[in-house]
């Protein structure tokens, strides 16, 4: 009896070992920020589960620290992660240093064509490289972009509407230009509604990471700034400091001096988020991944109104946010990991991406006629791809980015300098940074 | 414990053959004192090794490449002194070192006065001197990027207290400390005094009790003034003591991060944007690895400096 017990008690140990073991061979990484799409993803990924019997285990890394550590992983070529869903910038050194493997073949061998099924903005910015080629590294995910909430119920109080009109000659409503946009951001600053004192926006000031640019940028895409000459990404001299971007920039300062709340120099995502859920001003710079968060916010959802980035003369721009979906080259599960990226292309996963909270940028789901309708903010969302531009994507961005962080955040908030010496000394910076790299060797 | 088998066996005139087998085992497995000294601090030693003199020998080394720790595939290239002198010739260095000096003289210097002026208050026996000796020594055991984070709250114009009380005092009206590019670097200092100058304060009352009460007595035989028994006895006997937390104080202040991230960032427009905080843009943010190096090594050769120059004014002190 006492043999059977332990000879029962040794297979039962062998087979859950045995089983544990298949199991966690079966199994991908998919390291991301640790946000809302994020949960959505993992949601979502059960179904690919169920598919195929492959787990789906999640590295997510907050903000501040997920570009540090991903590229602490990379650099070390490190196999933490299977899939990443990485920033629309890195995709530049991800190509070019080796860190994502190229999906191109794949693709075709699998019957995802990128510029027919997808939105052409995101996939330039999150899956080509170099741009314009036929090289592809990586699947649009997260669309996002920037984008603006404001407090429909106070742009609906009659008595505003009368003082905005008599004072601006135009109605009180979602602004179409800058310009309307300043005019509500003052008239809401310091005013007293529902017995609270309110301020008119908030915009993104960081200095860490790359907030403030964000929010300049969008400014600047719609003053139809160019980074480079057209034909030479490397030629910058009187493009990025031109009249029209000195003019965005001294705009965008203009707003952080009328139109914020006390202490607003140090705002990106969160510093927003919190601004507007709070009902401390009337309309908010934020991403759109961010939206389904506030619709769903018991103190502003049922009020909160969206709209795209303004334009200016004529022009009109948004700066992109978001993230593809790339497979690591360090991974040993490259097979798991091109299946998952495989099973996320479908239709209707996407649909159902959408659905969860998701930012799909697939045709079939933009395009779907209920699409408009399916949440309050759908149509802007998808106003806003069609007008998305990105900052620099090439591998040295991280300097770059961090020149424009370093002069913005000194001009705007440190009130250091003109608009102009700020924008000379980035391009001066940005022209030595491509010297090193030897782009001006001929 | 072999040592003293082989010289009682010695002593009782034994020859090494006619010694206990037992005794010649232990020999056989016994350490000499050196051999056991080595033992005992062969770890430590390894370790300092591998985690401090190993990576700044690394970090010498890389200040005078070309490295970038975000292009692993690129060949090292010996650049010479091309970082440093990139370096002296920026002005960015010298807008980070006065910003740096500025922190940590007035840091440290308004931390010894406070940490100094609590220490003499708390040499006394008062009711609740207990509560308020462990009160103060709190600041000093939280974490500096957690002080960073809740003083964010504190100095918050719209739902922190500071401005509440600002307020409240003198009418100031909406203003921000963080956010204002006169104010930031005064908030922080505030920030760092509050959290250390317990670690002064501890110190100096170290000092202060080991002060002999026959001094005191000798000095009021003399009919010495307060202020002469604290000029002629107190203050001596404080001193060596009171130099060892400055000089920590100046080095730790130096290096600070943590604090600094949580509560400003650099900002606003770099108005807080000390060495630390640039070394690190450097080498994690913008990836140029041989320059970040260099420009730590920069930060460590003046630490070191006025650590060293310090020390030995600390030696004649201690002589005297």
């Amino acid at each position: 009896m006492r043999r059977i017990i332990t000879g029962t008690t040794c297979l039962l140990l062998t087979l859950m070992c045995l089983g544990s073991a298949s199991a966690q061979e079966k199994s991908i990484t998919v390291g991301w920020a640790a946000w809302d799409p994020a949960n959505a993803l993992m949601e979502l990924s059960k179904d690919f589960t169920k598919k195929t019997g492959i787990q789906v285990h999640g590295e997510f890394i907050p903000w501040p620290q997920f570009q540090q550590k991903v590229f602490t992983v990379l650099n070390s070529h490190g196999d933490t992660f299977d899939v990443l869903i990485g920033d629309s910038q890195w995709i530049g050194s991800g190509a070019e240093y080796g860190h994502y493997v190229e999906l191109s073949q794949f693709f075709k061998n699998n019957g995802i064509d990128l510029k027919k099924d997808f939105a052409a903005g995101p996939v330039h910015y999150y899956a080509q490289w170099p741009k314009g080629s036929d090289h592809y590294w990586g699947l649009p995910t997260e669309g996002d972009a920037v984008g603006w909430t404001y407090r429909k119920d106070w742009f609906a109080k009659p008595e505003l509407k009368k003082a905005f009109k008599q004072k601006y000659g135009y109605e009180l409503a979602p602004p179409k230009t800058w310009k309307q946009l300043k005019d509500i951001g003052e008239f809401f600053q310091g005013r007293t509604i529902d017995g609270k004192k309110v301020y008119g926006m908030a915009i993104y000031t960081k200095r860490p990471g790359d907030g403030i640019s964000q929010g300049v940028l969008s400014a600047m895409w719609s003053w139809g700034v160019s980074m480079h000459a057209p034909d030479d990404p490397y030629d910058l001299q009187g493009y990025f400091n031109s009249d029209e971007a000195v003019d965005a920039l001294k705009f965008y300062k203009s707003l952080y001096d009328c139109c914020v709340p006390p202490g607003s120099g140090d705002n990106y995502m969160e510093a927003d988020l919190d601004a507007y859920t709070s009902g401390q001003v009337a309309m908010a710079m934020n991403f759109f991944a961010f939206f389904p968060g506030i619709s769903r916010n018991p103190n502003v959802g049922d009020v909160t109104g969206y709209f795209v980035t303004p334009g200016h003369d004529g022009h009109h721009g948004t700066q992109l946010g978001g993230q593809g979906m790339s497979v690591v080259s360090y991974s040993n599960k490259k097979k798991w990991a091109k299946e998952y990226v495989k099973w996320f292309s479908q239709p209707e996963v996407q649909k159902k991406w959408w659905e969860l909270g998701g930012y799909s940028t697939r045709k079939s789901v933009l395009n779907d006629p209920g699409f408009d309708d399916s949440e309050p903010y759908a149509k802007a969302f998808k106003e806003s791809m069609k007008i998305v531009k990105d900052f620099w994507e090439t591998p040295n961005y991280g300097e770059l980015l961090d020149t424009a962080q370093r002069h913005f955040n000194q001009y705007i908030v440190g009130g250091q300098g003109t608009a102009k010496e700020a924008l000379d000394a980035i391009v001066r910076d940005w022209h030595d940074s491509f010297e090193a790299l030897g782009k001006y060797d001929n | 414990m072999s040592n003293a088998t082989e010289s009682s066996a010695a002593r009782q005139g034994l020859r090494h053959e006619e010694r206990p087998a037992t005794a010649r085992r232990r020999h056989r497995w016994a350490l000499s004192d050196r051999a056991l000294s080595w033992l005992f601090i062969g770890p430590t030693i390894s370790l300092l090794l591998l985690i401090n003199i190993f990576p700044l020998f690394w970090t010498i080394y890389l200040s005078f490449t070309n490295y970038r720790a975000n292009i692993p595939i690129r060949p090292i290239r010996w650049v010479g002194l091309r970082n440093y002198t990139r370096i002296f010739e920026s002005n960015e260095i010298w807008h980070y070192l006065q910003i740096t000096a500025h922190f940590v003289v007035w840091s440290v210097l308004l931390e010894t006065i406070l940490g100094f002026a609590l220490a003499l208050l708390l040499n006394r026996k008062f009711r609740g001197h207990g509560l308020l000796s462990t009160l103060l020594v709190l600041p000093m055991l939280l974490s500096p990027a957690l002080v960073g984070l809740f003083w964010k709250y504190i100095f918050d114009p719209q739902v922190g207290v500071f401005n509440y009380i600002v307020n409240y005092l003198l009418n100031a009206g909406s203003f921000s400390m963080l956010s204002n590019p006169h104010l930031a670097p005064w908030a922080v200092v505030a920030v760092d005094v509050w959290m250390w100058t317990p670690f002064i304060m501890l110190l100096c009352l170290a000092g202060l009790q080991s002060v002999p009460d026959a001094l005191y007595e000798a000095a009021e035989i003399d009919r010495a003034s307060r202020w002469q028994k604290f000029w002629a006895v107190t203050f001596p006997h404080v001193l060596p003591l009171l130099s060892i937390a400055v000089l920590f104080r100046a080095m730790e202040s130096f290096k600070v991060f943590g604090l600094v991230m949580q509560l400003t960032g650099g900002g606003p427009g770099g108005a807080t944007e000390l060495m630390s905080v640039a070394v690190k843009r450097a080498a994690f943010v913008t990836w140029k690895t041989g320059w970040g190096a260099a420009l730590a090594i920069v930060m460590f050769v003046i630490v070191f400096g006025a650590s060293a120059v310090f020390v030995r004014y600390l030696n004649r002190v201690s002589q005297r």
